[in-house]
C-alpha cells in the first residue's frame, strides 16, 4: 500500500458537514486539510443540463449509486436481511457537495426541547416506556442557538419568524422555540396550492406560517460574501441540483470560499474504507482512489463526515467501539437508528381547474405546528410526541411521476385507453391528502451492524439496518392521519375540488402491494436517516462527546446525524449545519490549544 | 444477443414535429417522400435501433399502443416514438443493470424490499418477446388487450408500462416523447430558467405555455445517461 504525506486535517466526505468544517478550518487556521470525496467532482455551471427527468428523478444520476454500495434491512433480528437493490427509502448523495447538492431546501428549526429531550420527557410522564433509547444531546438550546443563525445566514434561509427572543409574532411559527433575528430573506412567493392550503388550515383554527425554506425569495449575500439569486420556481428542484444556485449548495457556499485557500485541497475518486488507528490515536485513513490503488493517508486529526450510515459502517469497519447488541442492550456504535415518521391523508382531491403545478420548488408552501412535540396531544392519542403538517408544494409535479394520480379504481385497468383518458384529464388537477411529518423516537429494536452476508465492490460488509414501526409510530399514524384527513377535507370545501377518500393517489405499479405502516424500504421517505453514533454528556452511554469529539479517540471527530439520538419532525439540515459550527469552534478553539478528549 | 455489431435494424416513424438537435441525437436519417410511389406524402425518420430488432421493435411498440393508445385524448406510444426511448434505455447501462445492487444471494423478500430478482431489464425483456409471441402484431387490438390482460402480472408488463409511461413524457432527448406529443397532451411545458413572474399570476386558471426541450432550452446538445458505456 502507498503511504502519502502526512496532511493535518483529513477529512472523509466532501459534503455539507465536511466542506462546512473545512471552510471553517481552512480560514480560521493555517492548517493543512485534504478532504477525501469519493463522487465527482462537480460545479455550478453543470447543472443547467440536469432538468431532466429520467435521468435525474428516476435514475437518481445525482446519487451514490446502489451498484456500488448499498444498505440491506430486515424488519426484526429475527429475520436474514436483504439488499435494497435500487433506491428506496432513502438517496445518499455523491461528488463533492454531496447531499447537500440536491436537497429539498426545507430549512426548520427543531424545537428547543428537542436536545433534553429525555429529561423532558421524564419530567413530563414520570418514566419512559421499557425499549426507548430517548437521550439527552449534552447541550441545550441556548447553547445553540446561535450556530443554527450562523447556519441559517449561511444558506440565507426565507421564512417567518414567530418567536423573537421570547416576542411571540402572529403569522410566523408561534410554536417555536426563541430566535435571536428574523429570518435572512422574506418567504417565497406563494403558489395557488400554497393559498389554498393556508385558507383551509385557517378555517380550522390552525396557524400555519411559511415553511422555512434554503430555496431562497430573493437575492441574498451571506456573511461569507457569496451572493445567490431568488429562486425561479423551475419546479426541477429535489433530487435536482439548482441551475442558477437559489439553493445553497456546497458548491455555491462553500467551494468558492475554499478554492481561495491554498491550505485546502478536495481529492475526488477516493473511497475511504477504514480509519487506521492505534493506542487510542487516530492514524490517518485508507482509501481506494479512481484507479483502484490503496492508499494510505496519514493525518493527525481525522474528521468523519460521510453521512449517517458511512459515518457508522467506517467506525463498525475499523473496529472502533463496541457494536450495539439490542438483545443485551449492550454497546454503543449503531444504536438509536431512526428515520421520520412520515404519513399522509389517504385521501385526494380533484380540482376543475389545473394547478399549474410545474411553478414550484419543493421547500414550498405552509407547515402547521399545532401538533408539533407536545403541542396538541392528549393522553388518549397515546404518543409521546407528535408533528408536523404540511401542504402546498407540488414537488411531485414532473410528469413521469405524476401521470396516473387517479382515484383508484376510477379505471377498470390501469392502463389502456379509459385510463389513458382519465390520467391526462385529471392531470395537474389533483392534490394528494395533507402530509405529516413527525419525531421518530429511538427503541431497542432499531440499529445498524455490519450484514453478514452482502457486500460491497471492494469486498466490505454492507451495513444492515434492523427497522420496523413500533405501536408508538403506529399510534403517530393513527392520529397524523386523522388530522390530516381534517385539513385535507377542509381543504376539498375551500378548493371546491372533489373529495376522493382511501387510498392516496396511484403511481408506480407494484407487482404485490406493500402492508400497510410497515417500515416501506422500497419507496422514498426521507433522506434523514440518524443515530448510530450519538453524542451525549457520558462517555459510558455515547459515541461522541457533546462537540462530536469520539470520547475514546480525541483526534477523530464525526460529523451529521449520526450523532443525532432522536430524529425530529423538522428536517435536519439547518441542526446538522449548526453542530457542525459548535464542533468547528471546539476543534478550533479548545482542541487545537490542547489536544485532547474536550469534557 | 445481439450487440455492437454493425446495426442495419431500423424503425420509422414520422418526422413531423422533430426537432433537428433530436434527429442528430437519434442518428436518425430522412427519408424524403418518394415522388415515384408517392403513396404518403410525409418524410419519415429512420432511426437506427440499438437492442431490439426490427421485428421485436414492432412488437414491443404494439404492446406499448395497447397501454397507452392514440384515442381522442391526444397521441399514443407509437405517435411519441416510446419504442425508441426503451431501444435505448435497454442499450444502455440501465438495461445492463448498472444502477442495481447485483451481487447475489439473490432470495424472494416482501414487496417493502423491492424488485430482488437477478434478471436485467434486458433479460426481461427477452422472456417479454416469448410472453407476448410472434402472433401479437397481428391480433386485433381487442385480441391483443386480451393478452396483455393475461400478463399483467409479470414483471415485464409492469416494466413495459412503467417505460411506456416514461417514453411518452420524458424529455425528447431520450428518444421518446416526439415532437413533445406526450408534453402537450398534458399541458406540461418543460423545462424552463424561471417562472417567477408567473407562479402568482394563474391562480384557478390554466396557464399553458408551449413546451420546450431541454436542447431547445439550453442551445446545445445534451446527452442522456444512456449513451454513456455500459
Ligand atoms: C433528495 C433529498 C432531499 C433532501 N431534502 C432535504 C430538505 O428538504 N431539508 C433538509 O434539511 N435536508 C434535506 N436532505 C438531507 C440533506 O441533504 C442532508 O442532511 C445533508 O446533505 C447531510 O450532510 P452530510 O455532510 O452529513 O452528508 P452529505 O452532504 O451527503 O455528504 C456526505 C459525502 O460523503 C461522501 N462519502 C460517503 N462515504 C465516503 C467514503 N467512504 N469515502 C469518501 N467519501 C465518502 C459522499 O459521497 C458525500 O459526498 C435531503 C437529501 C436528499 C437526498
Ligand atoms: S425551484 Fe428554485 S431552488 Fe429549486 S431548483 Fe428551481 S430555481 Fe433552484
Amino acid at each position: 500500500m502507498k503511504t502519502l504525506k502526512s496532511v493535518d486535517v483529513v477529512i472523509v466526505g466532501g459534503g455539507w458537514t465536511g466542506l462546512l468544517m473545512a471552510k471553517e478550518l481552512a480560514t480560521r487556521t493555517s492548517l493543512e486539510i485534504l478532504a477525501l470525496e469519493r463522487g465527482p467532482s462537480r460545479k455550478p455551471s453543470d447543472y443547467i443540463d440536469g432538468m431532466d427527468e429520467v435521468d435525474y428523478g428516476i435514475h437518481n444520476k445525482m446519487m451514490q449509486s446502489p451498484a456500488v454500495l448499498t444498505v440491506t434491512h430486515r424488519f426484526s433480528g429475527r429475520e436474514t436481511a436483504v439488499p435494497i437493490r435500487q433506491y428506496g427509502s432513502f438517496k445518499p448523495g455523491t461528488g463533492t457537495g454531496g447531499a447537500g447538492e440536491h436537497g429539498g431546501g426545507n430549512a426548520d428549526r427543531y424545537l428547543p426541547e428537542f436536545f433534553t429531550l429525555r429529561s423532558h420527557l421524564l419530567e413530563k410522564h414520570g418514566k419512559l416506556p421499557e425499549d426507548s433509547l430517548v437521550a439527552d444531546w449534552g447541550f441545550n438550546w441556548d447553547d445553540i442557538e446561535n450556530d443554527l443563525w450562523r447556519a441559517e445566514q449561511l444558506m440565507g434561509i426565507s421564512g417567518k419568524a414567530g418567536n423573537i427572543r421570547g416576542k411571540i409574532i402572529e403569522g410566523g411559527n408561534v410554536y417555536e422555540g426563541w430566535r435571536s433575528h428574523e429570518f435572512p430573506t422574506p418567504p417565497p412567493k406563494k403558489n395557488w396550492a400554497g393559498v389554498m392550503f393556508f385558507k383551509a388550515a385557517t378555517e380550522l383554527g390552525l396557524k400555519p406560517y411559511p415553511q422555512p425554506s434554503a430555496n431562497i425569495s430573493t437575492d441574498y449575500t451571506n456573511p461569507d460574501g457569496i451572493s445567490r439569486p431568488g429562486c425561479a420556481y423551475c419546479g426541477y428542484c429535489s433530487g435536482y441540483a439548482c441551475m442558477i444556485g437559489a439553493r445553497p449548495q456546497p458548491t455555491n457556499v462553500l467551494m468558492p470560499i475554499l478554492r481561495r485557500h491554498s491550505n485546502f485541497k478536495i481529492r475526488n475518486g477516493a473511497a475511504v474504507r477504514r480509519v487506521v488507528h492505534k493506542d487510542g490515536r487516530a492514524i490517518g485513513v485508507t482509501y481506494v482512489d479512481e484507479q483502484g490503488e490503496e492508499i494510505m493517508q496519514p493525518a493527525s486529526i481525522v474528521i468523519l463526515s460521510a453521512w449517517t450510515t458511512h459515518n457508522v459502517r467506517l467506525l463498525l469497519l475499523s473496529k472502533i467501539g463496541e457494536p450495539y447488541d439490542p438483545a443485551t442492550n449492550k454497546g454503543l456504535v449503531g444504536k438509536n437508528l431512526t428515520h421520520q415518521v412520515i404519513t399522509s391523508a389517504k385521501a385526494m382531491i380533484m380540482l376543475d381547474e389545473p394547478i399549474n403545478s410545474f411553478m414550484n420548488n419543493s421547500g414550498l408552501g405552509f407547515r402547521i405546528s399545532d401538533y408539533d412535540g407536545s403541542f396538541g396531544i392528549r393522553p388518549s392519542d397515546g404518543i409521546l410526541r407528535g408533528g408536523c403538517f404540511s401542504g402546498g408544494s407540488q414537488s411531485a409535479a414532473l410528469p413521469i411521476g405524476s401521470f396516473g394520480r387517479i382515484p383508484p379504481g376510477a379505471t377498470p385497468r390501469n392502463w389502456g385507453s379509459k385510463w389513458k383518458t382519465e390520467s391526462a384529464r385529471l392531470f395537474d388537477h389533483v392534490i394528494g391528502g395533507c402530509g405529516f411529518r413527525g419525531d421518530h423516537l429511538p427503541w431497542r429494536q432499531n440499529h445498524m451492524d455490519l450484514d453478514p452476508t452482502y457486500t460491497d465492490i471492494f469486498g466490505d460488509p454492507l451495513l444492515r439496518m434492523t427497522l420496523d414501526w413500533t405501536d408508538h409510530e403506529q399510534k403517530q399514524f393513527d392520529f397524523a392521519e386523522r388530522v390530516a384527513m381534517q385539513l385535507t377535507e377542509s381543504l376539498a370545501r375551500v378548493s371546491g375540488g372533489k373529495l376522493h377518500k382511501q387510498g392516496g393517489p396511484s403511481r408506480q405499479p407494484q407487482l404485490a402491494s406493500p402492508a400497510p405502516r410497515r417500515y416501506n424500504a422500497s419507496s422514498y421517505n426521507t433522506t434523514h436517516i440518524q443515530g448510530g453514533a450519538i453524542m451525549g454528556s457520558s462517555p459510558g452511554a455515547s459515541v461522541l462527546n457533546p462537540w462530536m469529539q469520539h470520547w475514546q479517540i480525541p483526534n477523530l471527530w464525526m460529523l451529521g446525524s449520526c450523532g443525532f439520538p432522536e430524529n425530529s419532525s423538522g428536517n435536519p439540515t439547518t441542526t446538522i449545519l449548526g453542530v457542525t459550527y459548535r464542533a468547528a469552534d471546539a476543534l478550533i478553539e479548545k482542541y487545537l490549544k490542547h489536544p485532547a478528549a474536550l469534557a | 444477443m445481439k450487440e455492437n455489431i454493425s446495426r442495419r435494424d431500423f424503425i420509422t416513424v414520422p418526422a413531423k414535429g422533430v426537432s433537428a438537435a433530436v434527429i442528430a441525437a437519434l442518428g436518425a436519417s430522412l427519408i424524403e417522400p418518394q415522388t415515384a410511389q408517392a403513396a404518403t406524402p410525409e418524410t419519415y425518420l429512420k432511426v437506427p435501433l440499438r437492442f431490439f430488432t426490427a421485428k421485436q421493435a414492432a412488437l414491443i411498440e404494439a404492446a406499448c399502443e395497447r397501454i397507452m393508445p392514440a384515442d381522442e385524448s391526444g397521441p399514443g406510444a407509437k405517435d411519441a416514438g416510446v419504442v425508441i426511448y426503451i431501444d435505448r434505455q435497454l442499450a444502455g447501462p440501465y438495461g445492463h443493470d448498472k444502477y442495481r445492487y447485483t451481487k447475489p444471494p439473490f432470495v424472494q423478500s416482501v414487496p417493502e424490499h423491492g424488485y430482488q430478482g437477478k434478471e436485467n431489464p434486458r433479460e426481461i425483456y427477452q422472456a417479454g418477446f416469448a410472453m407476448l409471441g410472434d402472433g401479437f402484431v397481428s391480433l386485433t387490438p381487442e385480441q391483443q388487450d386480451a393478452k396483455l390482460e393475461s400478463i399483467e402480472h409479470s414483471m415485464f408488463f409492469q416494466m413495459l408500462r412503467t417505460h411506456t409511461i416514461e417514453g411518452m413524457f420524458c424529455d425528447p432527448l431520450h428518444g421518446g416523447n416526439i415532437g413533445m406529443a406526450g408534453w402537450k397532451m398534458i399541458g406540461f411545458p418543460g423545462p424552463s430558467m424561471t417562472w417567477r413572474n408567473e407562479i402568482d399570476k394563474h391562480y384557478g386558471e390554466a396557464f399553458r405555455p408551449p413546451p420546450k426541450s431541454l436542447v431547445q432550452l439550453v442551445g446545445h446538445p445534451v446527452k442522456g445517461m444512456e449513451d454513456e458505456p455500459v
